[in-house]
């Protein structure tokens, strides 16, 4: 018996063993990742607490920012916490509700900021400005628009202005011998002739729901303008019952049927960078998304961007529709605000480092030299000093998109507050899934006007 | 086999057993469980019950909403959806775990030592948090990088998570491959305690194996499918982090479960009175079904050993 009872005990070992590895994997998975913003400072130990996105190269930047100010300032060091950006949504807000929330709040303005102005969660900067009046010169002023809640600045726009781009792999549209589309019509007749050789028309991460927002936002505007959506974010009664709505609804639908995106682009999400993946793979043709994936697809996508295989432009226009084609959509900036329920000592830290090292010059620089155009207006000027040959061009059109935009209209479910938008990203994932039709889609959403 | 189960010490057949037993330090020693009980079950629950009368978007101050949230989540078809999911989720499950772990039970309670060394590969899937699970399967099953267009197999390469149908199926299988092992051991310790005598008899009287199993094993096994029955439905209620994970309710709501809902409404549309009333929906949901089952089993003191 005993040989077999110390192999027993062998076992319980290991099942010992194996219980706190599978933890510990799991909290790779799903916890985020504290830095210590430099290494030396170690996490835990500073005044103040900032709470931002993970992913690359962005978050080296943030890292870098906050790592020059601690330097800097060994006496009011700040923390950085960086999460994914899906789950960030949820925690930040959670975390403020709770009292736990962090000194420097990053988000994406518009009506998540109200939610937190309207719970008096934040503090008023209007007169921080005030003193501070080179902090709104250097910035585009089409910035602001998104950090003022009646009125009043509760934000500072940081980080980089990321309009949404058409993508397309310049490889697989000589493959098939087809030109980027110029109209949606030209979209509609793409569709057959890249599925007709197995290749998905376009990239898609579905389950995210706020990447196919992306292309309603895009019709709406092309079909009937930005009043469509801008009667929405105004509160009239029965705005998504426009006509002009309606069909913008209905043509997704018919992309959707047509097999316009990949095969379970339901499943997909874009925290995991899938959807850039098909493109650079040469799985999909096309795919509309945010400025920001530029960097990624960069470093992730081999010899894609840096052989020149990327294309990229401004969403076309849809026959017969009243939208300008020069508009765009996406997120003019990124924002920070100051939590209202912090100690003096670390509001002092955090105003230190956004007039100080937050978009310096050597900030606006890393923003430049990543593929990104930072909020500010001297960003224009350091675009003919890249001498990325595939970086220039890149910047340039995000440069020129998004100062000669007759509307940059703001991410829907950044805009309304989140009552609205959530509701509005659900009947999204069902119009996608062809669940709904879209008078019923006008029909659930006219409903959460006003709440 | 008699000897794996030494005779249960009868109560009334100790005196002093009793009387040490069944006063004071009983209740002394049930106390911290109590204390940690009251502290994180029942007052979470009376105060998400508060909550479900109130208007609260998770940062301002509360308001008293009376039962307007009760209205609207009782007039929202969303409700109903979700519930139905729910039903689902919990029916197909059981009905997939249940045959398989009583017989996979059954077939690791005999004595040898190759079926001891598959009932631990068996216990693996236990071992994983249900969040790497789901990480895992969602890469295995991604109909573009996945498993299936890895072998060029177009069987494997379906739209698993995209297909409402088939997001269900993959639900249901990912639950029972990871809730099976547990299941079995359960079923696996109640096969052994069931005594041989019975076999014995059987056996002379000329029953075949079916027979023993149907006639024997699975009357002796009742208290204990009931059991497993319990954990299996009243957990499959709770089901979050595996479908959170692996299709965020999707593909639209089609697997969108009641704690899903509760999330999506409290957390997600900052509307925690809403998402009060579903919690307070998912309690009694839950505390009517174990009921139930106890129900089922009849009176739990009628011996089923009698005449042994």
């Amino acid at each position: 018996m005993e040989p077999m009872n110390a192999s027993r005990r062998n076992f319980l070992r290991l099942v010992g063993l194996g219980v706190p590895v599978s933890v510990a994997l799991a909290a790779c998975g799903g916890s985020p990742t504290k830095t210590g913003a430099g290494g030396s400072s170690g996490g835990g130990k500073g005044v103040a607490t900032y709470w931002t996105l993970s992913g690359k190269p962005q978050e080296d930047i943030r890292n870098d920012t906050v790592a020059r100010f601690n330097q800097a300032n060994p006496k009011s060091k700040i923390d950085v916490t960086l999460f994914a950006n899906d789950a960030y949504k949820q925690k930040v807000k959670t975390a403020i509700g709770a009292g736990e929330g962090p000194t420097l709040i990053w988000g994406w303005g518009g009506g998540g900021l109200k939610s937190y102005v309207e719970a008096d969660q934040v503090m008023d900067l209007t007169g921080w400005f005030d003193d501070n009046p080179d902090l709104k010169e250097k910035r585009f002023p089409s910035t602001f628009e998104a950090a003022t809640v009646n009125g009043k600045l509760y934000a500072l726009p940081i980080e980089t202005v990321t309009p949404i781009v058409l993508y397309w792999n310049k490889k697989l549209f000589d493959q098939v011998g087809a030109e980027p589309p110029q109209s949606w019509g030209d979209i509609m007749d793409l569709v057959p002739k890249f599925n007709a050789k197995g290749i998905a028309p376009f990239s898609l991460a579905g389950q995210s729901l706020w990447t196919n927002m992306m292309w309603l936002e895009f019709l709406f505007d092309r079909i009937g303008g930005p009043d469509v959506f801008g009667n929405v974010f105004d509160g009239q009664k029965g705005a998504w019952s426009n006509p002009a709505a309606l069909k913008a609804l209905g043509d997704a639908q018919t992309l959707v049927k047509a097999d316009g995106f990949q095969k379970g682009f339901q499943s997909t999400v874009a925290d995991q960078n899938a959807d850039q993946a098909l493109l650079f793979t040469g799985k999909a043709a096309m795919m509309v998304h945010g400025a920001w994936t530029y960097g990624s697809m960069k470093a992730d996508g081999g010899d894609f961007v840096t052989g020149g295989n990327l294309g990229y432009m401004n969403f076309p226009p849809v026959d017969g529709g009243a939208g300008d084609a020069s508009a765009t959509v996406g997120n003019p900036g990124q924002y920070v605000s100051i939590s209202s329920k912090a100690s003096s000592e670390a509001v002092d830290a955090a105003k230190k480092m956004l007039t100080t090292t937050m978009l310096d010059d050597t900030e606006v620089k890393k923003w430049v030299d990543s593929g990104n155009i930072p909020v500010v207006k001297s960003a224009g000027d350091l675009i003919s000093g890249v001498s990325d040959e595939n970086d220039k061009p890149w910047l340039q059109y995000v440069y020129d998109t998004s100062s000669k935009a007759s509307v940059f209209a703001q991410s829907w479910d950044q805009a309304l507050p989140p009552s609205q938008a959530t509701p509005l990203l659900d009947n999204i994932g069902k119009l996608f899934q062809l669940s709904i039709s879209p008078q019923q889609f006008a029909d659930n959403m006219n409903k959460t006007i006003g709440t | 086999m008699t000897t794996d189960a030494p005779p249960a010490a009868r109560p009334r057949s100790n005196p002093r057993g009793e009387r040490a037993g069944q006063h004071g330090p009983v209740l002394w020693m049930a106390l911290p469980a109590l204390a940690v009980f009251l502290c994180f079950a029942v007052l979470p629950l009376i105060g998400v019950f508060a909550l479900s009368f109130t208007r609260w978007d998770g940062l301002g101050p509360i308001h008293l909403a009376g039962i307007g949230n009760w209205r609207s989540v009782f007039s929202d078809s969303d409700l109903l959806h979700s519930l139905w999911v729910t039903f689902e989720v919990m029916l197909y499950s059981w009905l997939v775990q249940t045959p398989i772990s009583i017989l996979l039970g059954v077939f690791m309670a005999s004595q040898h030592r190759y079926r001891a060394v598959l009932a631990v590969f068996y216990f693996i899937p236990l071992l994983l948090s249900a969040a790497a699970i789901a990480v895992t399967f969602k890469a295995l099953l991604d109909p573009n990088f996945g498993l299936g267009p890895g072998l060029h197999s177009s069987l494997l390469t379906q739209n698993w998570l995209g297909e409402p149908a088939l997001a269900m199926g993959v639900i249901i299988f990912i639950v029972s491959w990871q809730f099976i092992p547990f299941h079995s051991l359960i079923y696996q310790g109640a096969v052994r305690q069931i005594p041989q005598a019975l076999y014995e008899a059987a056996a002379l009287d000329g029953a075949g194996r079916m027979r023993t199993f149907l006639s024997i094993t699975l009357p002796q096994l009742k208290y204990t499918i009931i059991t497993s029955s319990t954990l299996m439905v009243v957990g499959s209620l709770t089901f979050f982090d595996l479908i959170f994970v692996l299709t965020a309710g999707g593909p639209g709501d089609s697997t969108r479960v009641l704690a899903l809902d509760m999330y999506r409404r409290g957390f997600g549309a900052n509307q925690m009175g809403p998402a009060s009333v579903i919690a307070v929906i998912l309690v009694i949901v839950g505390l009517a079904i174990a009921l139930g089952l106890r129900r089922l089993g009849g009176d739990a003191d009628e011996s089923q050993l009698e005449g042994i």
